[in-house]
């Protein structure tokens, strides 16, 4: 089909048409329809599956497209710094997202469960609909819901959480040793670095995945076990969600390493990758700091 | 031609050949010029007819809410339908017609404006234009379900909006896709904006409309996610068992009011900054004066921008915040009239003494001027904690809103076509019958909104079908108003087919003391908007101030 680049192309780089946005549309749209008539029981899970084929589909698609164009070596520097301000400012958007669970899980312990317990402005409220509720935090609320009181336990902070600081604060370290190898030409510690990220990372969601499981089955605490399990599963959870999506894209890299993919100076994919890395990095130690441990 | 001779694979061939000839008018053709689009003014013109077909749908719903508030009593619809009515009339008037008309002016204008080819992402850009059309399918098929279209208003406030029907995930799933294409929208606006200007067209030389876009796009990335997060929050509290917004569970569901407006706020300033863009394009050129302190402009543009994030409160005066909380969020909104002010005297000031002419961008610019700064007043009466206790809640509200929304950044959208069209089209349009258009507007949307300052101030309730006959005299004003107000928009789209068909050829500068580059294009302009970067002279000529 007849391509778009009328553009001086020593001066500019224009993307001809490309029938994969709209897929991409067309398969978030299938994913939103199996997920609305499994949730009003129309249907049961299996509904999401098309949708996500489709979605799985795109990326391979779409990405193969776009390195295949790079490789091509038809991407100019100015396009290499239009992808690079959209991954940080996306990451940024990323950020916001985390910000608004934080912020629940902020207003939550300083405002709403001291308010519950006769504390500050809405003395009344407890006085009149709860008036033995301690308000202290963990808490599943003044009327247990998920449980009886004092029916779950937390995930104390240095058991595996800690542990997976550690793992996580060393992924950081090899994917940063791995990008030094990469610009200074060094493949085969490129290699072995960036191979040990991504183990890191799949480390840590497996962790992760035991802790969830002991969870539910020993501790109680589910994440119906009130404002504590809402805020604690879904802050860990989405980022659980994000660290095996960084980790999916560091096995992405690698294989494009193994490849030949990147020169020491051109390797947008790579640096994307690792930013992302380190954001996901940075929000855990939040949630170490401010979930599990304070 | 140097990426062309090693870019076989990913390009057909034969391409690399003929792509040299035949510069400007080398587009694709039939309906994959639209499906995959990455040009620019194709995706800014598929926004602009897709906000439109919104405004259409939007506005029938309107017409519906009018219809019942005619007269007291219930007449034509059941109060959960006329509640579906004014959710919905919201939702899809600001994420359906207000946000994408202002995405699409942003596509069509900015590249030209900053000597671009193209948009710095072109096919995220495609990405973030055919998200919404699904996105909106899915909204408006709730209309459909069993439990009818969410009732809960735009606003979504947790424990009402949990008990919506089936439409209760349709409606969380199509805002989660609607914030998805803000996002990337404002993604390629900011890269756009700070990648691709041409050599010489510095940041404080960018024209104003590209400078609110700019600072439009921050809010964006900044609130929609946490919208987002609200809204998974909702879906969250009524399939999974999170108690959020429940406080028997330690929650609160004044928490979804705070993390709601923390994006609200944002979005209204979302709807109204590439407005004020507008404004200050139209306003020099037919005052034919540079505008009068661009600096200040920018430096108000960026306050508000950041005083919108501090003011959210003054929404939920009423919820019993905690006193501390009420005087800083009084006193923050407050300060928002102050860059808020600069604008208005920097417009004024632009006309004095300037050789004024009426053609219909100016007659938009000005009533936008007038009204929306009623539209501002009443907010600053609304910001006032004693004050909103009685206000809140009421028809006052929804007059403030809806001035400075219709006469505000409604009528700048419609301004910015009047201004552009003939620049996109090469042909001028009838400006007679949009002389028209601008009165019968202006006239009939005082005559719509004006009334419903008393009915507020005299205690009638916004979101009730029903109401008491005291009330009955002005509801009947507001519905006259309002139903000529939409039948006047219906001369909008034929004054448009009728430019676009048979209208006289414009000239490039179109307006005779228009600045800027795109001005230095030809009308129409070309298919890739500067393939060769405008000299720096070209551009110092456009940056006029
Ligand atoms: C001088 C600037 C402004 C001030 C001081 C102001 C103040 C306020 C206040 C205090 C309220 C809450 C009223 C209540 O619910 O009791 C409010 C509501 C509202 N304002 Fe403004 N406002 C201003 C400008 C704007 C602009 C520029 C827009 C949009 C373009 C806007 C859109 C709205 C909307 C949509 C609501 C109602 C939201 C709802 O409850 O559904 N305002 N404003
Ligand atoms: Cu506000």
């Amino acid at each position: 089909m007849a391509q778009a680049h009328a553009p001086d192309s020593s001066k500019y780089y224009l993307p001809h048409n490309s029938p994969w946005p709209i897929f991409a549309s067309v398969s978030v749209f299938t994913i939103m329809l199996g997920a609305v008539v499994y949730l009003n029981d129309w249907t049961g899970l299996w509904s999401i599956i098309p949708g996500f084929a489709l979605l799985f589909t795109m990326f391979i698609c779409w990405f193969h497209t776009v390195i295949g164009e790079n490789q091509h070596g038809i991407y100019n520097l100015q396009v290499d710094r239009s992808f690079r301000m959209g991954m940080l400012w996306f990451i940024l958007s990323e950020v916001m997202f985390f910000g608004a669970f934080f912020g629940a899980l902020f207003y939550a312990r300083i405002l709403a469960v001291p308010w519950l317990g006769g504390e500050g402005v809405k003395f009344f409220t407890h006085f009149i609909l709860w008036p033995t509720y301690e308000g202290t935090w963990p808490t599943n609320g003044p009327a247990h819901i998920g449980g009886n009181a004092g029916s779950f336990n937390i995930v104390p902070a240095f058991g595996v959480p800690a542990i997976n600081t550690l793992v996580l604060l060393s992924s950081g370290v090899t994917v940063t040793i791995a990008h030094h190898a990469l610009r200074q030409g060094k493949r085969g510690m490129l290699i072995v670095f960036l191979a040990a990220t991504f183990l890191l990372g799949f480390t840590f969601v497996g962790l992760q995945a035991h802790e969830y499981g002991e969870s539910y089955r020993e501790l109680g605490l589910r994440l119906s076990t009130g404002i504590y399990g809402s805020t604690f599963f879904m802050l860990t959870g989405f980022h659980g969600l994000h660290v095996t999506i960084g980790a999916t894209m560091l096995v992405i890299i690698w294989l494009r390493v193994l490849r030949g993919h990147f020169t020491p100076q051109r390797h947008f994919a790579f640096e994307a990758v690792s930013w992302y890395w380190h954001f996901v990095d940075v929000v855990w130690l939040g949630l170490f700091i401010f979930v599990y441990w304070l | 031609m140097a990426e062309h001779t090693h870019a076989p694979a990913a390009t057909s061939p034969a391409h690399a050949v003929h792509a040299v000839h035949d510069e400007h008018d080398h587009r694709p053709h039939g309906w994959r010029r639209w499906v995959y689009a990455t040009n620019h003014k194709d995706i800014g013109t598929m926004y602009l007819v897709f906000a439109g077909l919104m405004f259409l749908i939007g506005g029938s719903f309107a017409m519906v809410i009018r219809a019942e508030l005619f007269e007291p009593g219930m007449q034509l619809v059941d109060p959960q339908f006329f509640n579906s009515m004014t959710t919905m009339h919201a939702l899809f008037m600001i994420f359906g017609a207000v946000m994408p008309a202002w995405t699409g002016l942003a596509n069509w204008l900015i590249p030209m404006q900053i000597g671009a080819p193209d948009m710095a992402l072109p096919r995220l850009n495609n990405l973030s234009f055919w998200i919404l059309p699904f996105a909106f399918t899915l909204l408006f098929s709730t209309l459909f379900v069993p439990g009818g279209a969410p009732a809960g208003g735009w606003t979504l406030y947790a424990p009402l909006m949990v008990q919506t029907g089936d439409a209760f995930p349709m409606t969380i799933f199509a805002i989660h896709m609607m914030g998805a294409s803000s996002i990337l929208g404002a993604i390629n606006v900011i890269v756009t904006i700070m990648n691709m200007r041409a050599k010489g067209m510095g940041l404080l030389r960018m024209p104003l409309f590209v400078w609110t876009w700019f600072i439009t796009a921050f809010l964006l990335i900044a609130a929609m996610p946490v919208l987002a997060g609200a809204v998974t929050m909702l879906l969250t509290d009524h399939y999974f068992g999170t108690t959020f917004f429940t406080a028997t569970g330690g929650g609160d569901p004044i928490m979804f009011q705070h993390i709601f407006w923390f994006f609200g706020h944002p979005e209204v300033y979302i709807l109204i900054l590439p407005a004020f863009g507008v404004v200050s394009e139209i306003i020099p050129t037919f005052s034919r004066k540079p505008l009068f302190g661009y600096e200040t402009m920018v430096y108000a543009t960026a306050s508000i921008g950041f005083l919108s994030f501090i003011v959210w409160a003054h929404h939920m005066f009423v919820t019993g915040i905690p006193l501390a909380g009420q005087l800083f969020f009084m006193l923050s909104t407050m300060l928002i009239a102050v860059p808020t002010g600069v604008k208005v005297f920097n417009w004024t000031a632009t006309m004095y003494k300037g050789s004024l002419s009426f053609e219909p961008p100016m007659l938009f610019a000005l009533g936008f001027l007038f009204m929306f700064t009623i539209g501002g007043f009443s907010g600053l009466m609304l910001a006032l904690v004693p004050a909103d206790y009685e206000y809140h809640g009421t028809y006052f509200v929804v007059a403030h809103f809806h001035y400075v929304l219709v006469p505000g950044a409604i009528f700048a959208i419609i301004g910015a076509v009047y201004y552009w069209l003939p620049k996109w089209s090469g042909k001028m349009y009838d400006m007679r019958l949009a002389t028209w258009h601008f009165w019968l507007s202006t006239v009939f949307v005082n005559v719509l909104f004006f009334p419903q300052h008393f009915l507020g101030l005299a205690g009638m309730p916004r979101r009730i079908p029903d109401y008491a006959v005291q009330f009955t005299d002005w509801n009947m004003v507001s519905s006259i108003g309002g139903f000529a107000f939409g039948l006047s928009q219906l001369l909008f789209p034929y004054i448009v087919l009728k430019c676009l068909r048979s209208g006289e050829p414009a000239t490039g500068r179109v307006w005779e003391s228009a600045h800027g580059l795109e001005w230095e294009l030809p009308s129409p302009a070309p298919y890739h908007s500067w393939g060769e970067p405008p000299s720096e002279a070209l551009i110092a000529r456009g940056a006029a101030h």
